[in-house]
């Protein structure tokens, strides 16, 4: 399971870059990639769209499942990746590398309450 | 504690992700499933279905028992090793289980059943026996194995590993079984491609197993499996039908013989209600999600309901399994709810894809 250590994340298994200019880069992690497998389809917020922290804003399906992905924090969304809706499989190849969709926080203190790499790790070790 | 196949450590050894399926702890794949239905498409590739049961019914009498005790008609097999697939009803008429029975002598039939109903299946056969041929013997054959090598290359990879069985198993047609010394093959499969299934002792399985993966033989997990039934139109027991199902309703119907005078176990209640329902295919039309298991079907003649859905690898589009009213036809179109959004899907009558080519346009 890779988990770098300069991303955020939430116990949700989304990660969360901060970029320079306080926006937020969000993905799904190594873990969530594999326990979904092939992945065939990726639904994502609109541009614009004002999402409550922990609102449903995406889907992701493999073939096995439908999976949510839900807002890390408040904030609105500012980009989507339509890389990964042409080719899903590209987020199995590198979870990290094909980001989802990209949030402007509402409140930039919020990133504080995220997950660090130990965090997120210890977290799926509680799940197993 | 989960039931355990003579290939499971092979498994576990090389990575596959496990599942529990129908209590037996068993590989859902071995990497990319989607790679894994390809090769199967394309090439060879192997499934271990050793938590499939054989049973052995053996002694005189063996076919009458079967012409009873099945909804299929047995005196369709004539040539000893022929297979014939047929479900095993109650008197209700609901699917107790889907199977293939093998007639290799008049008193040697070999019924394959699914994992998760063996015990139910083979305790329904027991008092049927004791009432209607208590001089017939059932063994449930636990020493054996069984790895479906699935594919157009399939064949020539087991005779790389069987150069023996070659000749024999060569001269097969579909749905035909020989005894290849201590190997059973048939030509049978659940993936709309050529290719055996073959039984064994269980101690052979591992040899067999490594010996074809050397030969070329991609594993597969019931991932791909899954995706290639459904591709070829085949029901999975326990999502497209049960005991609350009868065959009519669940696309069956071409193995249910009513025409013969022959009396069989269900058959009053099967004649006593005609069909309100239709098992039959949907292929997604609309962008928006992958069609799954128990989402709603909008129909002009009333709702339905999606019993197998998936993505489908050969046709790159969500194909589906759904129980829709009678006089829904191919061609038409239904609305699928697919989370908050109604999706556009076309009628298809399966199935969809098979030996490696799509069916539908």
């Amino acid at each position: 399971m890779k988990v770098p250590s300069d991303l955020k994340y939430t116990a949700s298994h989304e990660w969360i870059r901060i970029e320079a200019d306080g926006t937020l880069t969000i993905g799904i992690t190594d873990h969530a990639q594999e326990a979904l497998g092939d992945l065939v389809f990726i639904e994502l917020p609109a541009v614009g769209r004002t999402l409550a922290a922990g609102e449903t804003c995406a889907v992701v399906e493999s073939v096995k499942a439908a999976s949510d992905i839900y807002a890390p924090v408040a904030g609105s969304v500012v980009a989507h990746n339509d890389a990964v809706v042409a080719a899903p499989e590209d987020v199995n190849a590198d979870a990290y590398a094909n980001w989802l969709f990209k949030l402007r926080p509402a409140n930039a203190g919020d990133v504080a309450k995220l997950l660090d790499a130990a965090g997120y790790t210890a977290s799926v070790g509680d799940e197993g | 504690m989960l039931k355990q196949t003579p290939l499971n450590p092979v498994h576990r050894a090389s990575g596959a992700k496990m599942v529990d399926f129908g209590g037996w702890d068993m590989p859902v794949s071995y990497g990319s499933q989607i790679d894994e239905h390809h090769a199967v498409r394309r090439a060879a590739g192997m499934f271990d279905v050793s938590h499939m049961l054989a049973v052995d019914l053996r002694g005189q009498g063996a076919r009458d028992f079967l012409r009873y005790a099945l909804a299929n008609n047995v005196d369709k097999l004539v040539v000893p090793g022929k297979a014939l697939y047929s479900c095993l009803l109650a008197a209700d008429g609901g699917v107790l289980d889907d199977l293939i029975v093998y007639f290799l002598a008049e008193d040697w039939f070999r019924i394959v059943v699914n994992a998760g109903t063996a015990d139910k299946d083979v305790a329904w056969l027991r008092a049927l026996l004791a009432a209607r041929a208590p001089q017939l013997a059932l063994r449930e054959r636990h020493d054996l194995a069984m790895i479906a090598v699935q594919g157009p290359l399939a064949r020539e990879r087991v005779w790389q590993v069987l150069p023996d069985c070659r000749a024999t198993s060569a001269a097969l047609k579909p749905f035909m079984a020989i005894e290849c010394g201590e190997y059973f093959i048939a030509r049978t499969g659940y993936t709309g491609e050529d290719g055996f299934e073959v039984t064994l002792p269980a101690q052979q399985a591992v040899a067999f197993w490594n010996s074809l993966a050397a030969a070329g033989v991609q594993p597969c997990g019931l991932g791909a499996r899954d995706t290639l039934r459904l591709e070829a139109g085949m029901n999975l027991y326990g999502q497209d039908m049960d005991e609350r199902e009868n065959p009519l309703e669940s696309g069956l119907a071409w193995t249910v013989d009513l025409a013969s005078p022959r009396d069989f176990v269900g058959k009053a209640a099967l004649q006593e209600r005609p069909p309100q329902r239709q098992l039959i295919g949907l292929l997604l039309v609309d962008k928006g999600g992958i069609l799954r298991a128990h989402q709603q079907v909008r129909t002009t003649l009333g709702d339905g309901e999606i019993t197998s859905g998936t993505f489908s690898p050969t046709l790159s589009a969500s194909i589906a399994l759904a129980r829709l009213p009678v006089g829904v036809a191919p061609g038409d179109q239904v609305r699928v709810l697919v989370r908050d959004k109604e999706l556009a899907a076309r009628v298809v009558k399966p199935p969809f894809a098979r030996n490696g080519k799509s069916l539908v346009q």
